[in-house]
């Protein structure tokens, strides 16, 4: 036994304990402030537990039906799904277009490539309270530029039916140059002698090249920015808190938001537990579709 | 004649993208120097009639105590990379270079702690800052973070790349296996880990969602929650000292990144090829 475990761990048993002793201090971490508390939340879902009380009582699914009846919770949901619905195209459609053109240009790049990072490195609290200025109803940017351009404007975080967009609006803009470095290190990644295969062919046109070379050859990237960006996306909280409390109307109310205030303001805790499970399966549910979306690709080759 | 037009074409869109993106960086600025008759005037200029730049800078720093809150989020910042640092780096080795029984295990419970995004936590954690009595102290903004699972993925996946002989060596040499992660992989690890450091940096300053919850004391608050706080206070009346008190904020993650470009795309794209 001792034989055939040296066999497969060559190392020995020094190096076996040094390896534990250098583990250990990032393991116990890992499982006190991740892993555990992620056992302990679907755990505490399951009972009707308050922060203060002194009896943890187990309720099954009660939680989870009284979500199922609680419109507050369908509309956060529903809020949610439309952010990321709307965010995530617009970001990764705008992010692959500035790296499209970023690496087509000769001159300024790095300009370019500074200006749409610029918001990633901001802080997001400080810009949102910017916006909040940008959206003002009379002398904001954004109604501004709609009324030179002859369009119809309104006071969009105060008006129920484009709050939401116009939260998206910011969320595009802070995640847009994310998009474009990642699609940029992908373009990279492209052969630059499948572009010159594609010129002997004698078919070299800017669209021939997108549609045959590097739309395929980007597969793999898209499907990851994809999934990063929805993966933020669903994580919505800090613009919704600071301009909006989910208002008007509830209209902004979105998952984290709602977590927040049935776990620590209200303080159902274990209710609020439930709204997290919800939010960790739809954000796995990424991952796994991503995974496997991935994976079929690359069966196909 | 497309292909003439086309670069023109090219800077132009660009230009347009990048103007819109700088946008709210210009519009902090300018109404961060402006008096507050200038800022509702219909006409956007600019740069002000009557400059106000002392007036609002000196009224962010009164209202609200925001040299503290910047001093915060350095120090909040700080201890969680050092502590992410001198846990990963260990750990990240063991997993890369040393061979033993639980290797794959461990690795398999880093890549399933990936998977969970920073907010699940929050209410274990905060029940058990609680039981603590530790909640609203600079412990409980800074606990949560000092293990980052992300690092010790990068940090193994870049730790791989060392040659087993400089390791063998250094063995002969009579080196520790701690001593070889400090003397031997952290040196050659320094441009990944000064990535990380880049991210880490990023995530942590602006951090809203966790120092928000476990935090409510005045003179704990980082930088995003300061800002939030006037915010509040200020119920919009006074633009200036807001947005003032919002460069403020915003500026030494902004120099930074001028600064070390390279270093924090590089963070950002490591973080997304695997």
């Amino acid at each position: 036994m001792a034989e055939a475990r040296a066999g497969k761990w060559p190392g020995g048993r020094a190096e076996a304990l040094a390896a534990w002793a250098l583990a250990l201090p990032a393991l116990i971490l890992m499982i006190l402030m991740l892993l555990g508390p992620v056992v302990a939340v679907l755990l505490l879902s399951f009972t009707g537990w308050s922060l203060g009380d002194a009896e943890m009582e187990w309720i099954g699914l009660g939680n989870y039906e009284q979500l199922a009846a609680d419109p507050v919770f369908w509309t956060s949901l529903r809020n949610t799904l439309i952010y990321v619905g709307v965010s995530v195209p617009a970001t990764v459609g705008l992010g692959l277009g500035a790296a499209l053109l970023v690496e087509s240009v000769g001159r300024f790049r790095s300009f370019y490539r500074a200006a749409y990072f610029l918001p990633v490195a901001s802080t997001l609290l400080a810009m949102a309270l910017v916006w909040e200025f940008m959206f003002h109803p009379t002398v904001g940017f954004v109604n501004q530029a709609l009324r030179t351009l002859g369009l119809p404007v309104t006071d969009w975080l105060n008006n129920p039916d484009v709050a939401l967009l116009a939260i998206a609006v910011i969320g595009v803009w802070q995640n847009l140059g994310l998009a474009m470095v990642l699609f940029v290190a992908g373009l990279q990644g492209v052969p630059k002698d499948l572009y010159e295969a594609l010129a002997l062919d004698g078919a070299d046109g800017a669209w021939e090249r997108f549609r045959r070379v590097t739309w395929p050859m980007l597969g793999p990237a898209l499907v990851f920015v994809v999934a990063i960006t929805a993966i933020r996306s669903f994580q919505v909280f800090d613009t919704v808190a600071v301009l909006t409390e989910g208002g008007p109307n509830k209209s902004t109310e979105v998952l984290l938001y709602t977590m927040v205030q049935e776990g620590f303001r209200f303080l159902r805790t274990a209710y609020g537990a439930a709204i997290t499970v919800v939010f960790l399966v739809f954000t796995l549910a990424i991952t796994v579709a991503q995974t496997v979306i991935l994976d079929r690709r690359a069966h196909y080759g | 004649m497309v292909d003439r037009l086309g670069p023109l074409f090219r800077h132009a869109v660009l230009l347009l993208g990048a103007a819109v993106m700088l946008a709210p960086f210009v519009l902090m600025l300018s109404l961060s120097v402006k008096p507050a008759a200038e800022i509702f005037a219909p006409q956007f200029r600019l740069l002000p009639e009557q400059w106000s730049a002392w007036e609002n800078y000196s009224a962010a720093f009164t209202k609200v105590p925001l040299a503290r809150f910047l001093m915060n989020g350095f120090i909040v910042t700080f201890c969680i990379f050092a502590a992410q640092a001198v846990t990963a780096l260990p750990m990240a080795y063991a997993l890369a270079k040393l061979r033993w029984r639980g290797r794959d295990t461990v690795f398999g419970l880093v890549l399933l702690a990936l998977l969970v995004p920073p907010q699940v936590p929050a209410i274990p954690l905060y029940i058990g800052l609680w039981q603590l009595g530790l909640l609203d102290t600079y412990a409980a903004i800074i606990l949560p973070s000092t293990v980052s699972v992300f690092g010790i993925f990068l940090m193994r996946q870049f730790f791989r790349t060392v040659p087993n002989d400089l390791i063998a060596a250094a063995r002969m040499d009579g080196l520790s296996e701690l001593g070889i992660v400090w003397r031997i992989m952290l040196p050659t690890a320094a441009p990944a880990l000064a990535a990380f450091g880049c991210l880490s940096f990023i995530w942590n300053w602006n951090e809203f969602f966790w120092p928000y919850i476990a935090v409510q004391s005045e003179h704990l608050m980082t930088p995003p929650l300061g800002i939030a706080f006037f915010s509040d206070t200020e119920s919009g009346t006074s633009w200036g000292p807001l947005m003032a008190a919002a460069t403020v904020t915003t500026a030494p993650l902004a120099l930074a990144f001028l600064l070390a470009q390279r270093a924090f795309v590089r963070g950002v794209t490591m973080s997304g090829v695997k």
